[in-house]
């Protein structure tokens, strides 16, 4: 078959242009408001307000990362307690597993942002450009006249100024949202803000009006992992084969029993977005948009043939269909071990970080004792421990919390500053105060080598109260 | 698997060409855009390499066009830093010592900064830990040679501890008694015996404590005070608390008296440290926990 003489062919290839015509139908619909609100949240959430009273952000989404806190609604997340974020992570993850093994690559075809920008950047084409005959003719169209200049510079502008919002809304997470835009418009915001948003508006125009396809196919490694989570009970979009085939050109009449379903229409491949022929089977360019799904049975219906040429299948329905047995349902191929076990862990994740958002306590404390050295002997001959202790204050005005040992009468304990054992910590601070526990000389806990005793914190306003185990290094330390 | 192999020839997939044995590899094109920003980096890379250092030589390397260099912005970030301090170091040069501790902001920057500088120029000495050594005062305890109010440190810091740099440093001097044989060897073990006493240890020969009694009250009293409590004037320690700062056993104090003590310690004002910097570090000090109230 190698034939030297041949001229070799390229092994790169230019992108081959895709124009998805426009299509109506149940999944379309579905994804108009997945759309409308996937971006309506991404855009509004940085304006939504809610109090917090005068010395915190009002803003409801905030990532202050100068701040150090993570701001939700009524949720504020310190640095130490970053594991509720990384138990969302978790979450994410298992539920991009969860929907995977179930439904395929649903997250592809409905609410990654590629596809949902993409969609939109197709929309703002369409209705520029007129739908997919007229997009390719003035594709083909060589020459540069005036209407084809028009029609390609108002799109492009109204793809960047999409680009421009897209990249915009993301700084404003990061800080005071309405405080953003005014500096943005008079130029007085941080260079980091520009940047940010020069390098996400570039990336968006690009990515949703060039690439496209190109990220999924070549770009992303999602579609590989993602094989890794189906199986043949994976619901997917497919194609009847065992129905459709022959394909050949609609008639009636004489010839119409041996052929399939199939009229080779191309319905499907003209709406695809990823420019692929679903009738070649699930393959890697496949991001189950379904919008197939809803050309093939508009046809059919025209056609006067039952819907579900091209639906969402599961592999094994596959034999079981060629042998002429029904479909199992639905449910049957998504109640299976591995899902159930998915949910299972997605769950246990969620009660987990939801419980201990509830159990978080009110006032903490952390003890460190100073260990160099690990005492000091005063004039009076009494031994002296010296402990770093860091208060914490949640709250949004300053608490004066009082510090005392338990159950110990020979440990007294005094403040680094203060004369008295209450100390102010300022709102919303962690608080670094020294604590000197003092041992007079002839007592047992100067003389041992170590004394176990526990710090008692209690936030005099609340009563809340946080304990902390800790040493007292004597003499013989 | 026929069916497979079927069904690839109806995709009419093309090969590269390339043969070896009969066996043939399909062609799968990689986008000309993958290729194109290869093509990029290189180009880019290049312009690297002409832009910043890059290109090792023998000594040194090319120095790049934009003449960037890590050194120049670390030395710039200094600077910058340095400047940004200046307004706070400012106001902690100029306040009244004891306002420091009423000011929030000050005393917390001082004490941050007092402490980067205890562990540049003073942790030498009295350790990392603040906690001294033998001769070197532990400045965590609750006793003071020359005094814990924070007018005291300050002084101590800026002209130190009988120096030869600072007129201003403080001084005194504790006779050699039995180096320069103002006292007996007798009467040295006497007085020795006697001061152990003091901070109510046991002697190893009780009965010369009487006499060394006679002996303190003549020669050491008139500096350690006729109690033997130290005079912080002169920086004579007290003898009668448990802190010993060469050793409070009976051959450490014999040693100290025929011999005496000379603990030097350098002015830090002046070449060293700035005021503010004397003053962080006197602030620092005084907050590790035996610092005293300033007399109204």
């Amino acid at each position: 078959m190698a034939d030297t003489n041949q001229t070799a062919p390229s092994l790169y290839e230019a992108r081959e242009p895709i124009f998805p015509r426009r299509v109506s139908g149940k999944f379309r619909n579905l994804k108009w408001w997945l759309m409308a609100v996937m971006l309506g949240i991404y855009y509004i959430t940085p304006w939504l307000r809610w109090d917090r009273g005068p010395e915190l952000p009002d803003q409801a989404v905030l990532l202050d990362l100068a701040g150090r806190r993570f701001f939700f609604f009524f949720i504020e997340i310190w640095p130490h307690e970053f594991y509720f974020v990384a138990g969302l992570l978790v979450m994410a993850g298992l539920g991009l597993f969860l929907f995977t093994s179930a439904l395929g690559r649903v997250w592809c075809g409905y609410a990654c942002p590629q596809t949902v920008w993409t969609d939109l950047f197709i929309l703002v084409e369409r209705w520029i450009e007129g739908d997919r005959n007229a997009r390719l003719r003035l594709h083909r169209q060589k020459k540069w006249d005036v209407r084809k200049l028009r029609l390609r510079v108002t799109k492009w502008l109204v793809w960047f100024l999409i680009a421009l919002a897209t990249g915009g809304a993301w700084i404003f997470y990061f800080t005071d949202a309405p405080t953003l835009a005014v500096d943005l418009v008079t130029g007085q915001a941080h260079p980091v803000a520009y940047t940010t948003m020069l390098v996400l508006t570039g990336t968006t125009f690009a990515f949703g009006g060039f690439a496209r396809e190109q990220i999924c196919i070549y770009a992303c490694p999602w579609p590989r992992i993602q094989a890794a989570m189906m199986d043949e009970d994976t619901l997917t979009v497919g194609y009847r084969d065992w129905r459709g085939e022959p394909r050949g050109k609609h008639r009636k009449g004489p010839g119409a029993e041996a052929l399939g379903d199939c009229i080779d229409c191309h319905a499907c491949v003209n709406v695809c977005p990823m420019g692929i022929d679903i009738r070649d089977g699930q393959q890697l360019a496949c991001i189950t948009c379904a919008l197939c799904i809803d050309a093939c049975d508009d046809v059919m219906e025209k056609i006067g043939k039952p819907r579900g040429l091209i639906d969402y299948l599961a592999l094994s329905d596959e034999t079981r269909e060629r042998a002429g047995a029904q479909p199992r349902a639905v449910w049957k191929h998504v109640f299976r071990p591995r899902v159930i076990l998915y949910t299972a862990l997605w769950s246990l994740v969620g009660v987990g970080l939801v419980f201990a958002l509830l159990l978080r306590p009110d006032v903490e404390m952390t003890v460190a004792p100073v260990r160099n050295p690990t005492f000091v002997v005063l004039s009076d001959g009494s031994i002296r421990n010296t402990y770093d202790v860091r208060l914490r204050n949640k709250h949004g005005e300053d608490r004066p919390y009082a510090l005392a040992v338990e159950d110990n009468a020979n440990l007294v304990i005094t403040l680094e500053g203060e004369d008295d054992l209450v100390v102010d910590v300022p709102a919303n601070e962690t608080y670094l105060q020294r604590v000197y526990v003092t041992a007079p000389g002839g007592t047992p806990e100067a003389q041992a080598e170590r004394t176990e005793f526990v710090l008692r914190l209690e936030d005099t306003t609340t009563g809340h109260v946080a304990e902390k185990e800790t040493v007292f290094n004597g003499r013989d330390n | 698997m026929s069916d497979n192999n079927e069904k690839r020839d109806d995709l009419d997939y093309e090969t590269t060409g390339h043969s070896w044995d009969g066996i043939e590899e399909y062609n799968k094109p990689l986008p000309k855009w993958w290729l194109m920003i290869f093509y990029a980096c290189i180009v880019w890379g290049i312009g690297y390499t002409i832009a910043y250092p890059a290109w090792p030589g023998v000594k040194t390397a090319t120095a790049g066009l934009l003449g960037w260099s890590t050194r120049a912005n670390v030395e710039q970030d200094i600077q910058n830093h340095e400047a940004s301090l200046a307004p706070i170091n400012e106001r902690l040069a100029s306040v009244e010592l004891t306002a420091i501790a009423d000011d929030p902001e000050l005393n917390t920057y001082a004490q941050n900064a007092g402490a980067a500088v205890f562990r540049t120029w003073c942790a030498q000495c009295h350790g990392s830990g603040a906690a001294g050594a033998t001769g070197y005062p532990n400045l965590l305890d609750d006793d003071w040679l020359w005094g814990g109010t924070m007018e005291d440190i300050h002084y101590t810091v800026s002209h130190g501890i009988r120096n030869e740099q600072d007129a201003d440093a403080r001084y005194s001097e504790m006779p050699a008694f039995g180096r320069d044989e103002l006292l007996s060897r007798e009467e040295i073990a006497q007085v020795a015996n006697f001061v152990m006493t003091l901070s109510g240890e046991t002697p190893p020969s009780p009965d010369l404590v009487e006499a060394g009694a006679e002996v303190f009250d003549f020669n050491c009293s008139s500096c350690h005070g006729e109690d033997g409590t130290g005079d912080r004037f002169q920086g004579a320690p007290n003898l009668t608390d448990a802190i010993w700062l060469y050793g409070g056993d009976y051959d450490t104090i014999h040693e100290t008296v025929f011999n005496a003590r000379f603990g030097v310690m350098p002015p830090m004002g002046g070449a060293d440290l700035n005021e503010a910097e004397i003053r962080a570090v006197a602030t620092y000090v005084h907050g590790l926990g035996g610092g005293e109230a300033s007399e109204e």
